[in-house]
């Protein structure tokens, strides 16, 4: 049995807030390279040049790259060989959120409760926290903090078998046309397909916290993500939504068995600023 | 990308009735950051009867919420939010003197309706380019509600600040304009 202290996740959750926040991940930076070459749209390179230098600027100054530092999304794949000690692991995280968001200097963006009072917690917490236990003596730790401006644009639809491949292309390209420019193109989309109602939508919020260069491992869901990329990027919306060829830098899909009767569509979109850090114990 | 018109803020009439879709500007002066809980407020005041605790008269709202500053810095990172969440209460103020306003993404028909009416221009900011948005703004003083934290109402002086004109006050629409060449079947 491997002993983690709860001071130590405490740390790297605070050190992952800072680092997410203010250093665009290169996969996206290099997104935005690449797209600057191809974007025929005068306004879009504008844009996208625009974002290249924010990004050097926020990492150079330690800055947020956006102002909206987002709800702090902590994915944990906890080593079943593990024991936190000193503490109880979920209230070591927060302890890092609230210790990150204090310290950077990031906004506090939480309300303790949503209808009645909406009163902000002042410290950024509670983190929204996913925990998987998996084999192993590892902690990994992935916090992706998410924006409201392109969280409020995601969607579930609960479609069935009969709609098939076509029904899924109309759910992506009608969520991506809907945000628009509110959603800060470009974009990375996430698509989850399968599992229930939850399962789908967290297949998609892992999809949309995937690198932009990584790929379904599965060929015929790899293939697909380049055609809803290729849809995608026909609608015209462009950088911030100004018009031209690049609205997304990416389509990641994340799929679960599902049941005979059912067919769920989660989409989630990211922001330009598709923030993620991770670190492992 | 035509050379960027400088303008400033707050806008007399004629500023901004000569902004036209598609214009990129530079805006210097003063500008009023405010976003979804003030909006609420300053709405409710105003339906009471009250005067509200900043003179919109002739106004450029910035819809924002930045992050804290830094020891020695004016402001943290301070780019625009959704507009969207801001129109239900948008008609009101552009009745109450309100001459423009910054943010980002599409506004509701009734929006539209008063930015006609009234000849009130609704520019864009980039999105997501909140370190270098900062730059522009040069004092950051809060009005009003502090206690709402980030959603304070706060004066912000700015130079060069960069944004886009969406909708003119004829109501021409850049974000349809713009995207329409790039549209492919």
């Amino acid at each position: 049995m491997r002993e983690i202290s709860s001071e130590t996740i405490t740390k790297a959750i605070a050190d992952l807030a800072i680092k997410a926040n203010c250093v665009l991940p290169k996969d996206v930076y290099d997104g935005f390279r690449t797209s600057l070459k191809s974007e025929p749209s005068p306004v879009g390179k504008d844009v996208l040049g625009q974002l290249l230098k924010n990004a050097d600027i926020a990492r150079d100054e330690t800055m947020p790259i956006c102002q909206d530092t987002g709800l702090a999304v902590v994915f944990a794949e906890l080593g079943q060989g593990v024991r936190i000690i000193g503490g109880n692991f979920e209230d070591a995280i927060n302890g890092g959120i609230r210790r990150g968001y204090v310290d950077g200097y990031l906004r506090k963006s939480v309300v303790a409760e949503p209808l009645f009072e909406r009163k902000n917690t002042r410290d950024n917490t509670p983190a929204v926290i996913h925990i998987r236990i998996v084999p192993g003596n590892g902690l990994r730790l992935r916090l992706a903090p998410k924006g409201a401006g392109s969280e409020n644009k995601g969607i579930l639809k609960m479609l069935v078998p009969a709609d098939g491949i076509e029904g899924v292309k109309k759910v992506v390209l009608d969520t991506v046309v809907t945000a628009g420019p509110n959603s800060c193109p470009p974009m990375i989309v996430g698509v989850g397909i399968g599992g229930n109602m939850e399962t789908a939508c967290l297949c998609a919020k892992w999809a949309c916290a995937r690198d932009v260069e990584s790929k379904n491992p599965d060929p015929r869901y790899a293939a697909f993500e380049e055609e809803l990329l290729t849809l995608v990027n026909k609608t015209g919306i462009g950088p911030a939504g100004l018009g031209g060829r690049t609205t997304a830098l990416k389509v990641n899909v994340e799929w679960y068995p599902t049941h005979i009767a059912s067919l769920p569509v989660a989409v989630n979109i990211n922001c330009h600023a598709a923030r993620h850090a991770e670190v492992v114990l | 990308m035509s050379e960027p018109k400088r303008i400033t803020a707050p806008f007399d009439d004629a500023t901004a009735r000569s902004l036209r879709a598609g214009d990129s500007v530079l805006i210097s002066g003063v500008i009023i950051a405010a976003r979804d809980a003030a909006h609420k407020r300053l709405v409710e005041t105003l339906q009471r009867g009250e005067k509200p605790p900043v003179d919109l008269n002739g106004g450029v709202v910035y819809y924002v919420g930045p992050t804290p500053a830094k020891p020695g810095h004016p402001i943290g990172s301070a780019g625009p939010t959704t507009s969207g969440r801001m129109d239900a209460y948008t008609p009101a103020l552009i009745a109450q003197g309100l001459k423009g306003m910054i943010g980002k993404g599409y506004r509701k028909p009734e929006v539209v309706e008063a930015i006609k009416k009234y000849g009130v221009p609704y520019l864009a900011a980039v999105g997501g380019a909140g370190a270098l948005i900062a730059r522009s703004i040069k004092k950051y003083t809060v009005l009003a509600y502090e206690e709402l934290g980030p959603e304070a109402v706060a004066a912000m002086e700015v130079t060069d600040f960069p944004a886009i004109v969406v909708i003119d006050a004829d109501g021409h629409d850049y974000y349809s304009q713009g995207q329409a060449p790039y549209k492919q079947s």
